[in-house]
Order: C-alpha cells, then structure tokens, then sequence
C-alpha cells in the first residue's frame, strides 16, 4: 500500500498530525499528502468531507487518518468508526493494511471486519461488545440497524467512512446505503460522514449524496481534492494485423499485446465480459511460449480461486491476469506498470479508472494501452483518449432512489423496533436519493409493507405490520424480521449453477441458462479451461476435463456496458472533422473517406439514415450512436411502425453504434418513421409485453419483499415450482397497474437504464435534421453492422412469433421429401 | 399443420387444437381447458383458487387478484364452448382453508356457474370437501366413454386416463432462445392438462416424474399467447 508520499512534497504544516503518527511517518521516510492532513482538518471541525482523489493517493489511510488520530488522544470504548465499502474483499484488505500501522504506532484499536462471511457467533459477540472500528458493507450495515439494540451499538459512531463512493451513488446499493447512514445519524446526530471517490463528473452531487440533511447547500461537506496525478499515456495499438470490420474481442491482436506483456513488468489486461476474458486467457497461454504466469479473475469464478489470484499479484508472482470488472475497484497494486483495455472502453470514466490501476504512484505517468477490436472501435478508442486529455468525464445524472430499495428500508426499520411514520418520513428524506419523495410514495412504501398495499385491502388480518396504541408501526410476528433478514440486499443475480468438477472441485458459477442450452458431451470454455458438460445433478453443472468439438463460451445476461453518451459523442465529432482523421489508422481513414464519397459521413447534430436494397431485402441502416440497448428498443418500435405501414420488416440487429433493419419493401420517407411519437404508445404496449421489464419486475419483486430469493438448491427438490414472478406481475399488471412495485419497474426500465431517455433525446435531436440517403448499394460504414446479422440478430421478442418459427421447421424437417436420385439404389 | 387450426367453427375464433385420446377427439384450448365434444364436457384442473391469500397469511403478500382471474377466465371458455357439463380435475383449491377466505362476490360466481351446470369436483390432494352450499358434486373420480378423468395420473393405468395435479410445462429453442409455457402433454393414450389457475406454477414435462407416465414418443401442445404450437417430445430442452 502506498499510503504516504515517500518523496518530499511541499507540507503545509504538520499541525494535526499528532506526534506518535508524526514519528511513524518519519521512521518509514513518508511524508503525510496535503489531502490526508487537510482530512484531519476537517474532522477537526467536525465538518464531513468527500476526497475526491486517484488511485494510488493514500485515499484510504486519508479517509482514517482523522479517527486514529482521534481514537489515539481520546480512548473511547465502542463503535467509534464505520467504514463500508462496495466490496467484501476490499474490507479484508483494508483490515490488514490498517492492522500495520496501528502495531507500529502502537495503538491499541480494535478493528473488524464484519461481512456475509462473518460466522454467526463473532457477529454476535459484535453487537454485545463493538469494535472501535467496523469495517463492513452496505448490506451489513443495514442488517445491524435493523436490530432492536441498534440505538446501543450506534449511540456514540463519530465518524463514517464510505469508500468507492462513486460506484455506489446512483445505484440501489447506493440508495440502500443512503437510508442507513440516515438511520445511523438519527442514533448518533453528531457523526460525520468521510466519502473517498475517484474523479467523477459532478462532485457537487457526491458532496449531497454525503450530506447528513440529503443536500449539499445545508451542511457543510468539505471537498478536498487529492494531488492530481500526472497525465496518464495512452497509446492505441495500431496493429500490424489486417484490422477487423466486426467482432469485438480484439482477439486478432493478441500477438502483439502478448510482446507488451513480456516486456512490461506486470500487466492488467482489462476485458469487456467474461466471455471475451475466457477468449483472451485461452489467446495468450495458446502464443505464451515462454511459460509467462498468466492468470485470469471474473466474477464468475469461484471466490477462492479469485482470491489466489489476487494473492498472487499482491505478491508480484503475476505477469499479468486478463481480468473483468471485477478488478475495476480494489485494492492498489504497485507492481502494474500496464494497462491494456481490450476492445473499445464503452466509456470515459471507466477507462480512467481502470488506467489508474496501473503504477500506484502520483509523481510517475500510468502507462496504458487501446487495443480496438474493429473499425468502429478505433474510433472510439481515439474518442476516449481525447476524453482523457481533456479530463472529460461521463456521468449520468442522479436520480431518484428505488421505491423497492425504500420498501425494503421501511421493513427493516420496523425489525428495529416500533416507530412513528412522521419521524421515519423525515428521517429518510435526510437520505440523499430520497430527498424530494414525496409523502404519498412514503406512503405507499408502507402500506405495501405492511399488507401488500392492494387497493381491495383484502389482506387486512394479514397484515405485518399494526398501529399500536401510540399509533406506532409494529412487525405483527417473528416470521416477518426472519424472512426480512434472509431476503434483504439489492443485489439480485441471475440463477447460476456452480460447476463442478469430479466430486468436490467447484470451479465458479455460471448461469442456468447456458447450462440449459448444453447437451451431455458438449464441451465450453470456462475458468480458462477446455470441459466437458457432463450434466445437471441438484444445483451443480458437472463438468469433465477435455472434450471434443467447437467449445462454447458462456454468456452472461448484462455482460456488456453500452457506449457512454458522452464518448458517443465525441465519436460524432471524430466522424464530422476529416482533420482529425489524420491520426488514424491508414485502413481507417480510408475507409471513412469512401464513406463520404460514396455516401455521407454521420454528424454532430443530425440523424444519417441509409437505405440500400441488398439480395432480396431492403435494409435501412440508422447511424444513432446511442448504444446497443437503445438501438434495441428503437429496432422493437421501427419494426412496429414498419409493420403497419406494410413494408414488411423481417428483422434488425443493434451495434452500439448503428441499427439495421430489413424489410421486403423499402422505406421512402424516414422522417416520419423517426418522428417522436414514435416513444407514444408502442413503447408502452411494447414495454408492458418486453422481457426486459418482466426480469426488472422480478429484480424489483425480490428487492421489495413480494418474493423470496432462492435458497440455493430449493427449486429442485419440490416436486411443483411455487409461483412465477411472470404471472404475478401478469395478473398485477391487469388489476392494479400503479401498484408502487409496478411503479418502481417503470422507473428502474425508463430512467434507470436510462436507454428510453437517450432515445428520447436523440429523436428530439435529430427532428427535422435526418439526412436520408437512397443508395444503390452497401455503403462502406454500414459493412460492419451486415456482418453481425446472423451472429446477433433478433425479431422481436414474441412468445408466438418464436414458437411458430421452431414449430415450422420441425414440420420442414419432417415432410422434406427425400431425392430419389440422391439414395444409392 | 393438421392439428392448428380451429376446430370446426366450435370456438369461434379462438385457437385450438384437437387431439385423440383413446380414440375419444378432444379440444385443447388456449386457455388450458379441454373441452370434449362429444360429451358436451369441459374439463380444468388445478384451478388453485386463493393461492394469493395462501401466501398472504405467511407474510408475503402476493397481490390478491388470482381467484378473480381464474374466474374471468373460466366464464369466458365456458362462454366460448356453452358445455353441458364442467370437470374440475381436483385442485381446485391452494390449501384446506382456500374455501373460506373466497370473497362473497367470487363464491356468487362460483355458485351461478355451479347451479347452470353439471358440476362435478374430482378431490385433489390439496382440496377438501367443497363447501356444501357451493353446488356441484364431489367424485374421487370418473370415467365417462372411453375415458377415466381423475386428479392425478396413475402410472399403471394404460390406456385412456385424463388428469391434472402435474401443471405441465414445455421448453423449446428457437434461434437460440429457449422459451417456456404451460402445455397439454399426450401420447394418443394418456394426457395430462395444463393448470389453469392465475399463479400457478409449472414442472418441466421432462421431469422423470411427469415423462415416466408417457411412452417414449409423446406431444405437447404448448400455450402461447395467440396459439397452441404442437411439439413432439424429441424437439424439447430442459
């Protein structure tokens, strides 16, 4: 861990800093970073602070700093600390880096972890006798609120420590988290908030997020700015290879970024899925002849084999691990001096935070390298870099917190113990997502709580919760706070099944539905093996070393982030500017100049639309650069106008930077198929219909306490599956359709993802600006879309349409009439 | 597509399907209710009545619309088919207090439908007696004309059995997606109906609990939201 400045730095003055941590710092020839003693400022003013600073800044040993320091003068039995981090790995982590420096300046602090994996007998003992410092997650940390001794363990918290700030705001772990810092500051109003983040966008919206009252104008929340780093270098590979027109797994450049491995000291090489990861691992052990130790690290694999790894680098045993996001966020390594991003980096932010992975110190450049898997993702590598220089962030703006996360909290606050609704509506409007609810959502939150909120009110005798006497909210029996208990938490995964191979081995996880696609002898890549599916016994995937045939790769639901608005951007503006082709990549620029000869270049501000017949079809080709998903929806609706306007549509396929569309007929007029209403009522008879929004009611569902999460092994040993989610919201949607769960699906499928909303800004856009060219053929920049017809191509996502085409080709099948001439007789 | 299209105008024109079981014709319907001709009979099973509130009274508060729902359902395939006579093929209730906790509009559905019929409740595992003043009458099981309809199959009757209890359900793969929907299951000489309750559930016809009562060639019928889709048992996934 790099905590301090090992080289001279102007120092303010070493004021704070008591004298025993003084001489520590000097024994270990360290210097205390400005921000680490403008953090015990801070505390010293009993004001809260977010740290915006990079990787590598001693953010953590800034963010703690101020309670040793405090612990160290005042001795105070009890919780004095909290620290949550998104990670149960990272709290490890954290708990030895802190543990060194506590023996070596003597301090006699009691510091815990305290996560999922915490045994049942130390949690205990930790609720009777606190640590001093408490290291934890967002989910257990609202578990211990949700107990009746909360007010106890809390009372005297000075200090909360929330790192990786900037990956939990905005997301349901972040709302989670909002509402029980809110609870904690109600149990102990003088705490302070410390929050660490990464560069971001809007601090401004961190600095709310942070505050005690929800907004960033009524308390004081420090911002304090760690040493900036010194630019990072980036470099795009420029392949000696023939550059692919589709695909984005980069794999064609392996050799290449093989020869950067072997010449660095150690490498991340970051990937885009786990698929793409399995690929890669298999690319370079296929090429790495001299033996490199080459590991790779996903969040599918299984938690031990992770944490080898991450041992090993922390060790320097490591050349590099080809890694997923699972390694976006962590703890520091020194040793990596490269970076290599496979494929495009989807956004800026992003790129930048997996660069600041590489050489954990302020005063020397990290070194990183682009490696773009096609044509398009040139340019969006050559976007990003110059987001980068211009310290360009992408952020979404906030929004605001799931009313299933709040349903969740109001059950968890009525496990603590009776409360009044008045206080607890306060109370969570001091939590920042939560800070303009309005009383009637409040409202329903509870009653949906406390009797499922139906507007037949048939569940009265039913009910969880009951007005006592005071008129306070009260659980009605134990059942509830246990079945809370098991099902709390935000994070709602896919099913998976564990593979496992011989008796014992568990390999890691992936999920039941490739596992459902794979017949006994099929082999797949997984964990950077070659297996043999052998079959399915209770809740495991058996596998067998070896195997014959083309392996799959398993694919994960979500696996793939969308370009960030902000690069989609600046990749417009790349395409409009034919002087910023220079740096290009010869086969690049060339390519786009044909483009404009042969066609049109895509711009800033309008809409280029091509339509072109090609074989039997009519294809119109939509250059919208708003990402997959939104490319998705737009190719559900289009298709829809398409249908009633008889021309036919047979299908589409959505790149993150284009949409194609066949039909029979060719469309002569695409400014009224693009017109803005087009988001009118076809989306929302879509949407209603889409699987996307069946999946988000489940996610919902589970996360609101309607249905259970799956104990694992459950659904195999009752003879009857118990209910589906799909018929609930079914039969929900048809009675009650402003039921707050089916509220909060909206929100989650519309603003939450956020895709409906680029789309609706892009046709806003575009209105008027569509520039349509009717081509006799193919145009150059619509090649790479072509080609991924077939690999990935879908017609809508009907029940019916689908099952007519199986049953069809069944009947093809079966009645195709044998050719007499072809049998040997 | 032989067995697709509407059978004969009888339905009017919502989908069907006709299927043969030892030797009796009978009707699939979208809804999952088998209607047969020849009887002037309407066969459901596992209607699950109060399955909600089941879960309600342990805390999870499902939303409470599923008696409703079925009912809907069930007057409108009776509209469809004007049946002489109903077969309930046992649960027909979630648990043994479903009954009572039916609200009194629902229960006045029930009895209308009851006192217009011939109304016959084969007992299921979850069912008990229905209330007396409900209408209709309670067999263990029947057989009427080549058949026997009774809740649930038993393995060593060969030939011509009709039942429920399963709540078969289907997965095939079509351009690498694998879709899933309720379905009838038959082999000419055995079929077992889909469930037709709001919430209920379904078990993969490939499971050795529902595939060990077929030979090993069977069909189903699966529902889709437009259509039944016939799929013979080799083109099936787990």
């Amino acid at each position: 861990m790099s905590e301090a400045a090992p080289c001279p730095e102007s120092l303010p003055d070493a004021g704070p800093l008591p004298e025993a941590f003084r001489r520590w710092f000097d024994r270990r020839g360290w210097r205390p970073h400005a921000h680490q003693l403008a953090m015990l400022e801070a505390a010293e003013a009993g004001e809260s602070a977010l740290l915006i600073a990079p990787t590598g800044g001693g953010k953590t040993l800034a963010g703690f700093l101020p309670s040793l320091a405090q612990l160290a003068e005042h001795r105070q039995d009890g919780l004095h600390t909290v620290y949550v981090s998104p990670l149960k790995a990272l709290t490890q982590d954290i708990h030895r880096n802190l543990t060194e420096p506590l023996e070596q300046i003597g301090l006699d602090i009691a510091c815990e972890t305290r996560t999922g994996d915490t045994p049942q007998s130390k949690r205990l003992r930790q609720r009777r006798r606190p640590p001093q410092i408490l290291l934890t997650t967002p989910e257990s940390l609202a578990l211990l609120l949700s107990y009746h001794d909360a007010p106890e363990v809390f009372a005297r918290v000075a200090c909360v420590v929330v790192d990786e700030l900037h990956a939990l705001a905005g997301t349901k772990r972040g709302d989670l988290l909002a509402l029980g810092l809110a609870r904690l500051q109600s149990l102990s109003p003088a705490c302070r908030r410390v929050g660490l983040s990464a560069t971001v966008r809007e601090p401004e919206e961190l600095r709310a997020w942070l505050s005690p009252t929800g907004r960033a104008k009524d308390a004081p929340v420090r911002l304090i700015r760690g040493g900036a780093k010194v630019d990072p270098q980036v470099e795009i590979l420029t392949t000696r290879e023939y550059l692919p027109w589709s695909g984005h797994m980069a794999i064609h450049a392996l050799p290449e970024v093989y020869e950067r491995i072997r010449k660095a000291g150690t490498t991340l090489v970051f990937v885009n899925t786990r698929a793409q990861a399995e690929l890669v691992f298999q690319g370079l052990w296929h090429l790495n002849e001299a033996g490199l130790p080459i590991a790779l690290h996903h969040g599918s694999l299984a938690v031990e084999q992770r944490r080898k790894v991450e041992a090993a680098m922390a060790r320097g045993e490591l050349k590099a691990v080809v890694a997923t996001s699972s390694l976006d966020l962590g703890i520091d390594w020194a040793a990596v001096d490269l970076v290599v991003q496979m494929g495009a980096p989807k956004g800026v932010s992003r790129l930048l935070q997996r660069i600041g992975r590489a050489n954990h110190r302020l005063d020397a450049p990290s070194r990183a390298l682009l490696v773009p898997g096609n044509r398009f993702e040139v340019l969006e590598c050559r976007a990003a870099l110059e987001g980068v220089r211009a310290h360009s962030l992408d952020g979404d703006p906030p929004r605001p917190g799931g009313l299933d996360v709040l349903a969740q909290h109001v059950m968890g606050m009525a496990c603590a113990g009776p409360f009044d609704s008045d206080e607890l509506y306060r109370e969570i409007r001091r939590a920042a997502p939560y800070a303009d609810l309005p009383r009637k959502d409040f409202e329903d939150a509870l009653a949906f709580v406390a009797h499922g909120g139906y507007a037949l009110g048939v569940y009265e005798r039913f009910r969880r919760l009951r007005q006592d006497a005071e008129g306070k909210w009260r659980v009605t029996h134990p059942r509830h706070i246990q079945r809370y208990r098991m099902n709390m938490g935000t994070i709602v995964e896919a099913p998976t099944l564990k593979v496992r191979m011989g008796r014992r081995r568990i390999l890691g996880e992936v999920e039941e539905y490739f596992v459902q696609a794979l017949q006994p002898g099929d082999t797949f890549v997984f964990a950077g093996q070659l297996l043999r599916f052998d079959g399915i016994r209770e809740t495991f995937c058996e596998v067998s070393r070896g195997g014959e045939g083309e392996p799959k790769v398993p694919a994960y639901v979500g696996g793939r982030l969308p370009l960030s608005t902000h690069l989609a951007e600046r990749v417009r503006g790349i395409l409009e500017d034919p002087a910023c082709w220079r740096d290009l990549p010869p086969a690049v620029a060339e390519w786009l100049a044909i483009q404009r000869w042969r066609s049109l270049l895509p711009n800033r501000n309008g809409l280029l639309v091509e339509t072109f017949p090609r074989g039997d079809n009519e294809f119109l080709v939509a250059y919208c650069f708003e990402g997959r998903n939104a490319h998705q929806t737009l190719g559900m609706l289009l298709t829809r106008r398409m249908e009633r306007a008889g021309l036919q549509p047979l299908g589409f396929v959505a790149t993150d930077y284009v949409l194609a569309v066949w039909s029979l007929k060719a469309v002569k007029d695409p400014d009224r198929l693009f017109d803005e209403d087009m988001l009118g009522d076809d989306l929302e008879e879509w949407m209603a219909e889409s699987s996307m929004l069946r999946r988000t009611f489940r996610n919902v569902a589970v996360i609101a306490g309607l249905i259970d999460r799956r104990a694992p092994g459950q659904e195999k040993t009752g003879r009857q599956v118990t209910f589906s989610a799909d018929l609930i919201y079914d039969v929900l949607r048809k009675h009650e359709p402003e039921h707050i769960l089916l509220r909060a699906t909206r929100a989650d499928a519309a603003g939450g993802l956020t895709d409906i909303r680029r789309l609706a800004d892009m046709l806003a856009r575009v209105k008027g600006r569509i520039r349509h060219r009717a081509l006799e053929r193919v145009s150059p920049l619509a090649v790479p879309v072509l080609l991924e017809i077939g690999r990935e191509q879908v017609y809508g996502e009907a029940l019916d349409e689908l099952l007519d085409e199986g049953a069809q080709a069944l009947i093809e099948e079966a009645t195709a009439r044998t050719d007499q001439a072809e049998l040997p007789i | 597509m032989t067995t697709m299209h509407s059978a004969n105008g009888l339905a009017g024109t919502q989908p069907t399907a006709k299927l043969c079981v030892n030797g009796a014709v009978l009707v699939a319907d979208i809804s999952g209710a088998l209607y047969w001709p020849a009887q002037e009979a309407l066969l459901v099973a596992d209607l699950h009545l109060e399955k909600g509130s089941a879960y309600a009274r342990w805390g999870q508060m499902l939303p409470p619309y599923d008696t409703c729902t079925t009912l809907n359902n069930l007057e409108s395939v009776l509209a469809r088919f004007r049946p002489r006579r109903l077969i309930a093929l046992g649960d027909s209730f979630h648990d043994r207090t479903a009954a009572e906790r039916v609200a009194p509009s629902e229960r006045a559905r029930i009895r209308s439908m009851t006192e217009a019929l011939d109304w016959i409740w084969i007992a299921g595992n979850h069912d008990p007696e229905p209330p007396a003043d409900w209408g209709g009458r309670v067999e263990p099981e029947i057989t009427l004309g080549a058949l026997v309809l009774r809740h649930e199959a038993i393995e060593s009757h060969v030939a011509g059995e009709i039942s429920g209890h399963y709540h078969p359900k289907a997965s095939v793969r079509v351009r690498n997606k694998r879709i899933s929907a309720r379905c009838f299951i038959d082999d000419g000489r055995r079929l077992v109906l889909p469930a037709f309750g709001a919430y209920a559930g379904g078990l993969s016809v490939l499971d050795p609990a529902l595939r060990g009562l077929f030979s090993r060639e069977f069909q189903v019928h699966l529902l889709g939201r437009e259509r039944l889709y016939r799929y013979p048992s080799h083109a099936l996934v787990l």
